[in-house]
């Protein structure tokens, strides 16, 4: 082994690392939502299910949030393109030193801190509420309509980024030409330089969809009383979650791929188409040789989809979700049950040991004693628990003294004994 | 149809300088007409200013007799050939060609029938489907010529539309343009720096120096009887002679130069008086070899430096008095030329060829 392997070795461990790193975090929460278990997590793993699935789609807050979080980002779109387009339309026409001042103005919004926008975007649309006098109903305060005010002012300048870099490729000799040839100015920006700036159209809409879509600093104030996908998100984790986040990571995982992949084949079409226009210009005769199947994603993808397919049936053939949790939740009463029957065991050997040791009188008076007052006055004492787990087995006057359960419904092991008797 | 161009004093200033000054000229109809220049003598300035791009400072452009103030380019009868042609790169053939229709409204049909004229006229038939980028340089001229065309234009303007090109196609496409202008009958506004161009394709040539015209004429005329020096040193290859005039006389003067003293012809109208400073402009063609020491005028000793072949002609640089350096063309006849290196020749100057010009600046080497 030499130091050249060595240090290939070490390479590409760096790069299985790095990979680890960014992807890690998505394939086990993707993963997790899979598994039948109430938290999001890999082990001990449940199940396999779906169910997640079903509780995001049925989970009205969620999909209200996804709602309003798709009818932002495309108003969004369609507020930021046009004023992105204009700005760097604008730009493209200032003389260098204005240009300069201009250009700094419009990219601050993109350095303020989004939470300051969306304060300013919530006082500034108050303040003109209160000035016109208007009621809380009108659309001054209304959540939907703030937040795509308050994310366009900084999403217009991603637009207008995206836009300037296509506009800087631009010959505007060509709108001349267009203009010599008879064409009125509206007519020179709807042939030639509209076609010109299509795909940084389609990037730009893209660019601001998903920036609206994941936005949280700003919308969270300017939401107001309505909610988003990201501050329904925000509020679940403050209050507990389960695996119908993963599902919904899950789902947009793979919107993404998907969104990649036919991007990709669109872009290898076209260079194919590229490559074979310049073979054609130098060798008519030579046709482009066989292809490889790798070499064409569609067929690729199909095979994909068709083994996915292959596998979700043969598993749903064989593969009861119910069943499997019953086992699980079996196995797990087992596992209970054993633990607590350990427990008694260790409980009893104690028991009998301090009865041998001395039988003190101060034991006995508390026997002897009422049994509401006596366990009132005893709800913090630190045998308590271990107490009551053998008083339920031997005494059954805890069952049948309602009085008493009336009182005992904080005690620590009051839900203990009521699994214990939903069992029986 | 064809239509004259009148430009009446015309000014065009920028923030620190002049590009026009005072041009004042009329086209005719149907003419081919060339300016020509050095980069950055505000040619392209005026074309711009016909097509209606440039604003005037002063003066006023005429079409066809029409004040063409406030009249946009998109409205003027004018149609300009970009020096980098601005095909529309995202359209095909068909549809750059047929641009000018469509933006008038006029149908598919209709449009795809002109273009498969103009391609005709432009000797480019078949192309149309083809995207620009699927064309080669002469073949993208050509389709900017035919788009050019089919707006029916009464002025077509042309800035530098060659120069991108390689020599052989370039000279192969002047006569094609020629002809295109003759079948066409359109008026032809030609922008160009290349000389050869102007000279062989234009029916009249308008010089420019810094926003100056300094001459207007045919291409005889500008090569043979240039009017200032600047005209006489960028048309064409010339030797200068600067000296003092000694002595004029009808249609001839004599200036003492460092070659000794040289007659030349006046211009017409020439305003040179004895003692003014003035240059003696000798074409290369216009200097021969003499074998007799000192026996006619306009001789003197020269030694050859370096020699050229070039088919037809032998081209000589020689080192003439106080070394100057100095350009010769000998027709090659047939028999063996032989100017060896360091040879000491005697040339004389022939003074009814030569022209004797007020001093003035000279166009760059």
């Amino acid at each position: 082994m030499n130091s050249a392997s060595i240090l290939k070795f070490f390479i590409s461990f760096y790069i299985v690392l790095f990979f680890a790193y960014l992807f890690g975090p998505l394939i086990v929460m993707s993963i997790t939502a899979f598994n039948s278990a109430g938290f999001p997590r890999l082990s001990p793993w449940d199940c396999f299910s779906t169910e997640w699935f079903g509780v995001l789609v049925n989970d009205a807050r969620m999909m209200a949030g996804f709602k309003n979080s798709l009818i932002i980002g495309i108003s969004v779109v369609l507020v930021s393109v046009p004023i992105g387009l204009a700005g760097a339309l604008l730009l493209a026409q200032l003389s260098n030193r204005v240009r300069q001042v201009y250009y700094t103005l419009t990219i601050s919004t993109i350095l303020v801190p989004g939470v300051v926008l969306g304060i300013s975007t919530l006082i500034f649309w108050d303040r003109m509420g209160m000035m016109f006098d208007v009621d809380y109903e009108s659309f001054f305060y209304d959540g939907i309509f703030l937040t795509i005010i308050g994310q366009s002012t900084f999403i217009s300048a991603y637009t207008m980024l995206v836009f300037m870099s296509r506009l800087q490729r631009f010959d505007p000799v060509l709108e001349e030409a267009a203009m010599d040839l008879g064409a009125t100015n509206v007519q020179t920006f709807r042939k030639i330089l509209l076609p010109f700036l299509k795909p940084a159209i389609g990037s730009a809409a893209v660019l601001a969809f998903l920036a609206s879509f994941e936005n949280y600093n700003t919308t969270v104030f300017t939401i107001v009383s309505e909610s988003t996908l990201t501050t329904v998100l925000a509020s679940k984790v403050r209050y507990g979650i389960n695996p119908s986040i993963s599902a919904l990571a899950v789902i947009i995982i793979t919107l993404t791929l998907c969104g990649a992949f036919v991007h990709e084949i669109l872009k290898r079409r076209e260079q194919a188409k590229e490559l074979a226009l310049k073979k054609e210009e130098k060798t008519v005769s030579v046709k482009s040789a066989s292809r490889g199947l790798l070499s064409n994603p569609v067929p690729m993808m199909v095979l994909l989809i068709f083994v996915a397919g292959l596998t979700t049936a043969w598993m749903a053939r064989g593969y009861d979700v119910q069943q499997c949790k019953i086992e699980v939740s079996e196995e797990k009463r087992k596992h209970q049950a054993e633990l607590s029957k350990i427990r008694r065991v260790e409980m009893e050997k104690k028991l009998e040991a301090q009865k041998t040791d001395t039988a003190s009188p101060s034991t006995v008076t508390t026997k002897k004693a009422a049994p509401g007052t006596n366990q009132y006055g005893n709800i913090f004492a630190p045998t308590n628990l271990e107490g009551q787990v053998e008083s339920e087995e031997t005494n059954p006057v805890t069952k049948k003294n309602t009085e008493n359960q009336y009182q005992n419904i904080f005690a620590p092991t009051n839900l203990e004994g009521q699994i214990k008797s939903e069992n029986e | 149809m064809s239509a004259d161009v009148t430009l009446e004093n015309i000014w065009i200033r920028f923030d620190d300088f002049t590009a026009v000054k005072n041009a004042d000229i009329t086209i005719k109809g149907g003419e081919f007409f060339s300016f020509l220049g050095p980069s950055g003598c505000g040619k392209t300035t005026l074309l711009r200013a016909i097509s209606g791009f440039q604003e005037l400072s002063e003066g006023k452009v005429y079409i066809g007799g029409k004040d063409m103030a406030g009249i946009g380019p998109n409205k003027r009868p004018t149609a300009l050939i970009f020096q980098n042609l601005a095909l529309f790169p995202l359209m095909t053939v068909w549809e750059n060609i047929t641009f000018s229709l469509e933006v008038k409204g006029v149908g598919k049909a209709k449009r795809l029938k002109r273009a498969d004229e103009l391609l005709e006229l432009v000797a480019l038939p078949g192309q149309a489907d083809k995207m620009v980028n699927e064309l080669s340089g002469g073949q993208r001229q050509r389709v900017a010529v035919a788009r050019a065309l089919a707006a029916e234009p009464e002025v077509l303007l042309l800035d530098e539309p060659l120069s991108a090109l390689d020599l052989k196609l370039r000279q192969h496409l002047r006569t094609e343009l020629r002809e295109i202008q003759k079948r066409a009958g359109i008026t032809f506004i030609y922008i160009t720096h290349d000389q050869g161009e102007a000279l062989t394709m234009s029916d009249r040539i308008a010089v420019m120096r810094e926003g100056t015209i300094e001459q207007v004429g045919n291409g005889n005329m500008i090569y043979d009887h240039p009017e200032t020096a600047f005209v006489a040193s960028f048309v064409g290859e010339n030797n200068a002679f600067h000296g003092t005039v000694s002595k004029i006389s009808a249609g001839k003067t004599i200036v003492k130069t460092d070659a000794g003293e040289l007659e030349a012809t006046l211009t017409e109208g020439s305003r040179l008086s004895t003692g003014d400073k003035a240059i003696v402009f000798a074409r290369p063609e216009s200097m021969s070899f003499v074998n007799r020491k000192n026996s006619v005028k306009n001789v003197f000793k020269a030694k050859v430096v370096y020699q050229e072949f070039e088919g037809h002609f032998w081209h000589l640089i020689l080192s003439g008095p106080n070394d100057k350096k100095l350009k010769m063309s000998v027709i090659n006849s047939g028999s063996s030329h032989d100017y060896d290196e360091g040879t000491e020749l005697q040339v004389n100057v022939n003074s009814k060829l030569a022209v004797a010009l007020p001093s003035g600046p000279l166009a760059a080497e």
